[in-house]
């Protein structure tokens, strides 16, 4: 028998990768590649009159453009479908594509850019997700009825709920509220954003790509280009870091599209200034708690209202309301739980998953919650949430019903590695049962 | 004045989708001469997957490791994978890499019965040999079953390719009546001490010590784990200190183009005293106990970060990042309230 699993052993591709071997979507150059570089939105909010190509197109180099007419088949994508492809009518946030250039190199690519007369109307957008759910706000988009998610059937609150709070609120002997809010960060991954596409000897269009889920982002491909995902060779599984951004087409798309007027290999690419301005980020929330608690310690209630700054269109956000507003209670057994959570669009680039994503964006409110309750009430941290950590059969916000819990084991772990002698009574309480 | 803090916290990584319906697929093939390749659709995203998932192979076939090729490129032969995201491969590729290892080993035992003389049944694979139960002298090697399938040595040709298949539950989408979504993998578990001095002149936050311990269900590879979570405090860094795409949020304007303005963390800015531990409660849903927790190493710090300045200054910074300037005007604030 081997016994592998358990093991510390170096990375299977590691060496490779150190030694610069491994070959990542932009060392890929072929024969006769193109370029393409992106006209993209000079302003937050916009109605596109019209767009002048003609000395873009006469430049040295540049071999054409494309636009929102290009495209074969499906006209918008994303997770919810809801994302131009390329922007023809209007532009929802800054920087926003709207044509190709596509040339011999970057460069030219660039200079064909600044060719372009673009006749935009500028329009007020709006920011503040709070002025954006407001009855009178400017809506993000013209296609929108209302600039707050609509789950379906005009729902536009997701809820999930335990016990009753207003009973929990009423047995608490003390109640601790808090407003927080967690910061926009780009993933920032060494890799920025990149494709290569071709057609190959049996006109099969190739793509390099460094997705980090291929088969989720196939269909999307295959709709825009109006192809059957098998005349797709969709090649990857080599990346430079994602941490959650390449979940999200950024560039394979129009790569594509690229290759498919022009017959030509073409390679499409993000800048960093590109990469940190305009591809998808971690988006804001602001969260209000209102926590019970025992003054003993036991947590009795929590009332949970979230907002998500979900950015010009839906994406992952919507659903990253479910999944932070699952798990915006942290690992603790509160019987009376009520999580109100809503997506707000705005007029930015998207938001889109990244590392923790939604996750941490709850885990830090409800920690803070934490330290305040056991400052309030002068209870040693670490013991406060030792009798509140969930156990096995607990049941959290969402009614999943908690196995394999080890948080009480993460914490004595952690206060032996730091160096904190834990008292005998918490060290003999066990994640298996209360 | 620099005043120092400490402060903890203690956090949640759930693995997989959380609506599940959540499949991911393998394949493991033999070839002529014994070695074995083994397909996976998740991505490699320098997070390890196509490591792993290799040692699983090797164990589950019994074979040396250096007999096992491991390729993730996901290209016509890719299995079905949903990707590598929600920390999710940990807990649901290895189940998909067991059945395909199961059924190599069934394909094996069919196609050597005839060879062997002998009914599938009443052969047994063991340590990358198929032999007759009770006569271990009858038995052949990988080599020899993957060259006599290649060279046409059995009664019928076989494709000794294994394939297997797994996802945690049915997808359950959000009954908006109940707020149920009860469809969750696994979760991780992680705590969080760190210590702080804040410099009350200049605003700056320097994390002297910091440890963090995750509760993985099973360490499959410690050292990917050690490096997960000391690679995850580098966003839990940046993002409780420095970070930030829109400095003036909610207007997104004048947000940071390069990395000097965008400040990502340097190992200077790593704790002096970077601490790390793992715990294993075995999750009866992951192979082995494993399960995915490495986003999850990026949650503790912030929370725990923010304890010790409130420790070090007596102010709850209750959004992050606590740049210089936030922290001062906190400062400013407290002294003006007196």
């Amino acid at each position: 028998m081997t016994e592998y699993v358990g093991k510390a052993m170096p990375r299977y591709d590691g060496i490779g990768q150190v030694k610069g071997q491994t070959k990542f979507v932009d060392d890929f150059v072929l024969p006769g590649m193109l370029y393409a570089k992106a006209l993209r939105s000079p302003v937050h909010r916009g109605l596109i009159r019209g767009i002048d190509f003609t000395a873009a197109k006469n430049t040295p180099g540049v071999v054409g453009v494309v636009t929102a007419d290009d495209i074969p088949g499906a006209k918008r994508f994303g997770a919810c479908g809801d994302q131009p492809v390329l922007a023809d009518e209007f532009t929802a946030y800054l920087g926003e594509e709207i044509a190709l250039v596509v040339a011999v190199d970057e460069d030219t690519c660039m200079e064909g850019i600044e060719k372009i007369k673009l006749d935009i109307e500028e329009q007020q957008p709006v920011f503040d997700m709070f002025e954006a759910m407001k009855p009178d706000a400017p809506l993000v988009r013209p296609d929108l009825k209302s600039n707050l998610w609509d789950y379906g059937s005009g729902m536009t609150t997701r809820v999930m709920y335990i016990g009753d709070v207003e009973q929990g609120f009423a047995e608490a002997d003390l109640i601790v509220e808090g407003r927080y809010q967690t910061g926009e960060q780009d993933h920032s991954a060494m890799e920025p954003m990149v494709s290569v596409a071709y057609f190959d000897e049996a006109e099969r269009l190739v793509i390099h790509t460094h997705s980090q889920c291929l088969y989720f982002q196939l269909g999307q491909l295959a709709a825009i280009f109006n192809l059957p995902m098998s005349r797709i060779r969709y090649v990857g599984g080599v990346v430079g870091g994602g941490f959650g951004g390449k979940n999200h087409i950024h560039a394979d798309h129009l790569a594509g599209l690229a290759a498919i007027k022009f017959k030509r290999p073409v390679k499409y690419r993000y800048s960093r200034r590109e990469d940190l301005l305009y591809s998808t980020k971690r988006g804001v929330f602001i969260l209000e708690y209102k926590t019970g608690i025992k003054k003993d310690g036991r947590l009795t209630a929590n009332h949970i209202k979230l907002w998500h700054d979900s950015g010009a269109y839906g994406g992952f956000s919507p659903y990253g309301v479910e999944k932070c507003s699952m798990f915006a209670s942290g690992p603790y057994h509160i019987p009376n739980t009520r999580i109100d959570g809503q997506c707000v669009l705005t007029n930015k680039a998207g938001s889109s998953s990244m590392r923790g994503f939604t996750i941490m964006n709850g885990q830090f409110p409800m920690e803070m919650q934490m330290s305040k309750i056991a400052d309030t009430i002068g209870m040693d941290p670490w013991e406060l949430r030792f009798i509140n950590a969930w156990r096995d059969g607990d049941i959290g916000a969402s009614r999943y019903v908690v196995r394999g819990a080890g948080a009480l084991e993460a914490m004595r772990g952690a206060a032996e590695v730091h160096g904190i002698e834990l008292p005998e009574h918490l060290l003999a309480m066990s994640s298996r049962g209360r | 004045m620099k005043k120092k803090g400490v402060g903890m916290a203690c956090v949640l990584h759930p693995t997989g989708n959380k609506g599940a319906g959540d499949p991911s697929n393998a394949a493991i093939q033999l070839k002529p001469d014994g070695t074995l390749v083994l397909l996976v659709g998740a991505v490699d995203l320098g997070q390890g997957s196509t490591t792993i998932l290799r040692q699983f192979a090797a164990d589950l076939m019994e074979v040396p490791i250096e007999h096992v090729f491991a390729s993730n490129f996901a290209d016509d032969f890719a299995p079905l994978s949903l990707g590598s995201f929600a920390s999710r491969v940990t807990l649901i590729d290895p189940h998909a890499v067991e059945n395909a290892a199961e059924d190599l080993k069934k394909k094996i035992r069919e196609y050597a019965s005839d060879l062997l003389e002998a009914h599938p049944d009443d052969l047994e694979y063991k340590e990358g040999k198929v032999f007759v139960k009770g006569a271990p002298d009858r038995s052949m090697t990988l080599a020899e079953v993957g060259g006599a399938s290649m060279f046409g040595g059995g009664a019928d040709p076989a494709l000794l390719v294994g394939t297997g298949a797994w996802q945690p539950a049915r997808f359950h989408p959000h009954d908006p009546e109940t707020g149920a979504m009860p469809a969750v993998g696994a979760i991780s578990f992680g705590a969080c001490v760190a210590e702080v001095e804040v410099d009350t002149e200049t605003g700056m936050v320097d994390v002297t010590k910091l440890t963090q311990v995750w509760e993985v269900g099973k360490a499959v590879n410690p050292l990917l784990v050690r490096q997960q979570i000391n690679g995850g405090l580098h966003p839990g860094l940046g993002t409780t200190l420095t970070e930030n795409s829109y400095p003036y949020y909610p207007n997104p304007d004048w947000a940071p183009e390069n990395f000097s303005d965008y400040a990502l963390p340097t190992f200077l800015d790593y704790p002096e005293e970077t601490l790390w531990g793992i715990e294993e409660v075995p999750h009866p849903a992951g192979v082995k106990g494993a399960k995915g927790f490495s986003e999850g190493s990026t949650n503790g710090p912030p929370p725990a970060i923010m304890a010790a300045i409130h420790d070090a200054i007596g102010i709850w910074i209750d959004e992050y990042p606590a740049t210089p300037e936030v922290i001062l005007r906190a400062l400013e604030a407290k002294e003006a309230s007196g």
